[in-house]
C-alpha cells in the first residue's frame, strides 16, 4: 500500500485580493521504503506540497492519504497527534532545541510526544545515535557541533519513533556541498537500514544524482518524474 | 510531567539574568508583605494587650448608657443588688471566663495640701483586679507592685504626680461627692505612680473599692463596671455573644435593657488603627499581587515571542498543544515559587534576627515597647499560595498563545 496517495491536490493561498496557486492540481503517490526528492526552483511550491503530506497545512482541494489515512480535516491535536504518530521531521535549520543535549534531543519524540518507558527510551535513542554516528557525542548540546552533526542528530530524531515517513524541506540547504552529499548518504542509509520513507525537497540539481525518484515541481504542476534506479512511482504525468 | 519541569527550568537557566530578575522582584514583594505583615500584627497584639491586659479587661458590662456620660462618671448609673447577683451568676456559668473585676469609677477632687485639682479613679478589689488586668503592675512607675493596693492608699497617674509634686509616701486628700449631694474626705498616702496609656481610663488613678465605698457612703454593693477577661482572646466573639444572650434578655419593667456590654474594640479608639494596619495589609498584598502578575506575564510574554521556532517545531514534530502549555505555565510556576522560596526564607529568617535583637519602639506616651514580630503557619502559606496562584494565572495567556501557534507560521518566524 501507498504511504503517500494524492488526486487532483491543490493549495491556493489567499490573501486579500491576491490568490497564489502554489499547487495547481496535482497526483501521485509515493510506495514504502522508497527515496524520493521534490526538485524544483525557489517558489515552485515544494514547501506547500511537504508540509500538505507533513499534515501541517491542509489542502485546499483534492484528496491526500498519509499513511493509510485521509488526512485532508483533521483537527488541530489530531493533526498533532497523527504527525507524532507518523511523520518524522527534518528542518533547512535543524531545529534542535537548545536547551537538551544531543541525546535529549534524540529523546525527545518517544517522551514528549510518544510515551515510550525510561529503559527502552534509553536503548532506542542510542540505537539511532549509533547509527547516524553521534553515539558519542551525546552530552553536548546543539551549539556546541557543527551543522553537519545537528542535522545527523535532526535524522535520527526524525527515524526514533519508527515513522513511516521523513520529510525533510531542503535538509542540506544550510551545509555545504561535502557535507551536504553525507547527510543524504545518511538519509538513504537509514531508509535502507529502517525501511523509512524519505521524501526531501531541493532546489540543488548536483545532489539529486543520488535520489531514486525524483519529481520536478514546477509553478505548482507536478511536471515529470524520473526513475533512475526503481520503479517504485506511479504518477500520471509521465 | 518531569520531563515538562525539566525542560521549563532549562528554558528559566538559558535566560540566568532575566528569571533572576523578575525572581528578586517577586522576593522583594513577598519579603515586604511577610515582614509587614509580622512587624504589624506583632505592633497590633502587643497594643491590644496592653490596652485589654492592663486597663480595659476584653469586655465590659455597664448599666445601660453608663458608657455614654462616661464623662461625668455618673454615680446614679451603677449595678446594683440583683443585677450584680445576675451578672455573678452568668459569669460563673460560662466557660471562657478567665476573671472579672468589678469597679466603682468615680470623680474627686484631689489635694496635697498646698493645692487641689480634680482626678478620676478606679476603685478594685485588688486580687480581682490583678487578675484581671495582669499587666496593670507592669504601668507602675515606682511603688511596690505586690498586692496592687490597701486600703488607705492610692495609685495616682504619672501627669497628676507630676502636676502636684507628689511623691510615693506622700499624704493626700480625696475629698468626693456623694449620691445625695452630701461631700465626704477621707486622707491617703500614695502608694504609686501608674504610667498613662492611650484610651479611655488611662490616665485615671486608684483606690481600694472599701475605700470608695466609704468616701462615696455607699452602703450596699454597687459597681460601675465589670470588666472581664477571657481565657483566649480569638473566643471574644463568641463569649460575647452568649453573654449578651444571657444578660441583653433581662429587661427593665419598661421594657428597656439593663445591661450595656462592650467588647473592647468597641471601648478603645485603638481598634479603629488596628483596622487601619488590617486595611494596608490588604493593600500591600494587592500591590505584590500586581508585581507578580506584571513582572510573570511580562517575562512570559518575552519568552514565547523568542521561542517562536522553538515552538514551531516542537508543535510540527507532533508535541500536544495542552502540553506546550504546560510547558509555558510550568515556567511561570517555576518562577513563583522560585521567587517565594527565597522571599520566605529571607522573611522568615529577618523575623527571626528582629526578635534575637530585641527591638524596641515608641507609641505615643509609651516608650520601649518590645517588638516581638511573629508569622503564623496560615498567613505564609496563605502569601505563598496566592503569589504562586498569580504566577501561574500570570502564564496563562502566552502559554495559551504558544499552543495555539501555527506550525507553519511558527517555523518560518525569524
Ligand atoms: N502562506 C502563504 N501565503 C501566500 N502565499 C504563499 C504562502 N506560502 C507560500 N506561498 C506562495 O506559494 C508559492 C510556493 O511557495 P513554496 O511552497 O514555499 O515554494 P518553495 O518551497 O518551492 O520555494 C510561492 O509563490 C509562495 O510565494
Ligand atoms: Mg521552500
Amino acid at each position: 500500500m501507498s504511504v503517500v496517495v494524492a488526486k487532483r491536490l491543490v493549495k491556493t493561498y489567499v490573501s486579500g485580493d491576491i490568490r497564489v496557486e502554489a499547487i495547481r492540481g496535482v497526483d501521485f503517490s509515493i510506495e514504502p521504503a522508497s527515496f524520493v526528492s521534490f526538485i524544483g526552483p525557489s517558489g515552485s511550491g515544494k514547501t506547500t506540497l511537504l508540509n500538505m503530506i507533513g499534515c501541517l497545512d491542509p489542502p485546499t482541494s483534492g484528496y491526500l492519504q498519509v499513511a493509510g489515512q485521509e488526512i485532508t480535516s483533521l483537527s488541530r491535536a489530531d493533526a498533532a497527534r497523527f504527525r507524532g504518530e507518523h511523520i518524522g521531521f527534518i528542518f533547512q535549520d535543524f531545529n534542535l532545541i537548545p536547551v537538551l543535549t544531543v541525546f535529549e534531543n534524540v529523546e525527545y519524540p518517544l517522551q514528549m510526544v510518544q510515551e515510550w518507558p525510561r529503559q527502552q527510551r534509553k536503548k532506542r535513542v542510542m540505537e539511532l545515535l549509533d547509527a547516524v554516528g553521534m553515539a558519542d557525542q551525546g552530552d553536548k548540546y546543539p551549539s556546541q557541533i557543527s551543522g553537519g552533526q545537528k542535522q545527523r542528530v535532526a535524522v535520527a530524531r526524525a527515524l526514533v519513533t519508527n515513522a513511516k515517513l521523513v520529510l525533510a524541506d531542503e535538509p542540506t540547504a544550510n551545509l555545504d556541498r561535502e557535507t551536504a552529499s553525507r547527510i543524504i548518504d545518511l538519509m538513504k542509509q537509514m531508509r535502507d537500514e529502517f525501511n523509512t520513507t524519505f521524501i526531501f525537497s531541493t532546489h540543488d540539481q548536483r545532489i539529486v544524482d543520488s535520489v531514486e525518484i525524483t519529481f520536478t515541481l514546477e509553478d505548482g504542476i507536478l511536471h515529470r518524474q524520473e526513475t533512475m534506479t526503481g520503479g517504485m512511482v506511479g504518477g500520471d504525468d509521465v | 510531567m518531569s520531563n515538562i519541569f525539566k525542560l521549563a527550568a532549562r528554558n528559566l537557566f538559558r535566560y540566568k539574568r532575566r528569571t533572576l530578575l523578575t525572581s528578586m522582584l517577586i522576593t522583594l514583594g513577598v519579603v515586604a508583605v511577610l515582614l509587614f505583615i509580622a512587624v504589624s500584627g506583632s505592633f497590633k497584639a502587643l497594643m491590644v494587650g496592653q490596652i485589654t491586659d492592663s486597663m480595659l479587661g476584653h469586655i465590659q458590662i455597664h448599666k445601660k448608657g453608663y458608657l455614654a456620660s462616661i464623662d461625668s462618671l455618673p454615680l446614679n448609673r451603677n449595678l446594683t443588688g440583683k443585677q450584680l447577683d445576675k451578672i455573678v451568676q452568668v459569669l460563673a456559668e460560662e466557660d471562657g471566663v478567665e476573671a472579672y473585676s468589678m469597679r466603682i469609677r468615680l470623680g474627686a477632687m484631689f489635694s496635697n495640701f498646698i493645692e487641689t485639682t480634680n482626678i478620676r479613679l478606679n476603685a478594685v478589689t485588688p486580687t480581682d483586679e490583678i487578675k484581671t488586668a495582669p499587666l496593670l503592675s507592669d504601668r507602675l512607675l515606682a511603688g511596690d507592685k505586690e498586692g496592687l493596693i490597701k486600703q488607705g492608699e492610692i495609685l495616682i497617674p504619672e501627669l497628676l504626680a507630676k502636676g502636684m509634686k507628689v511623691k510615693v509616701g506622700d499624704a493626700i486628700v480625696l475629698v468626693a461627692n456623694n449620691k445625695d449631694g452630701s461631700v465626704n474626705g477621707q486622707t491617703f498616702v500614695v502608694r504609686g505612680i501608674l504610667e498613662g496609656i492611650s484610651g479611655p481610663g488611662g490616665r485615671d488613678g486608684m483606690i481600694h473599692i472599701d475605700d470608695a465605698k466609704s468616701l462615696l457612703r455607699i452602703g450596699t454593693a454597687e459597681v460601675s463596671e465589670v470588666a472581664i477577661r477571657l481565657k483566649d482572646i480569638d473566643q471574644l466573639p463568641a463569649v460575647f455573644a452568649r453573654l449578651q444572650k444571657k444578660l441583653g434578655s433581662i429587661k427593665t419593667q419598661q421594657g428597656g435593657a439593663v445591661f450595656e456590654m462592650h467588647t473592647w474594640e468597641k471601648i478603645s479608639p485603638f481598634f479603629n488603627i488596628a483596622k487601619m494596619i488590617d486595611l494596608m495589609t490588604f493593600f500591600i498584598k494587592i500591590m505584590l499581587v500586581a508585581i507578580v502578575l506584571v513582572s510573570i506575564m511580562n517575562v512570559m510574554v518575552m519568552a514565547v515571542y523568542e521561542r517562536i521556532n522553538e515552538i514551531g517545531t516542537i508543535s510540527a514534530i507532533g508535541t500536544l498543544p495542552n502540553k506546550i502549555l504546560a510547558l509555558f505555565i510550568v515556567e511561570g510556576l517555576l518562577m513563583g515559587i522560585l521567587g517565594t522560596t527565597i522571599g520566605t526564607v529571607i522573611s522568615l529568617v529577618s523575623i527571626a534576627i528582629m526578635n534575637v535583637t530585641q527591638i524596641r519602639f515608641d507609641f505615643g506616651r509609651q516608650t520601649g515597647l518590645l517588638l516581638s514580630p511573629t508569622i503564623g503557619v496560615a498567613d505564609v502559606v496563605l502569601v505563598v499560595a496566592m503569589v504562586i496562584a498569580i504566577a501561574v494565572i500570570a502564564s496563562l495567556q502566552p502559554a495559551w498563545k504558544a499552543s495555539r501557534m501555527d506550525p507553519i507560521t511558527a517555523l518560518k518566524h525569524v
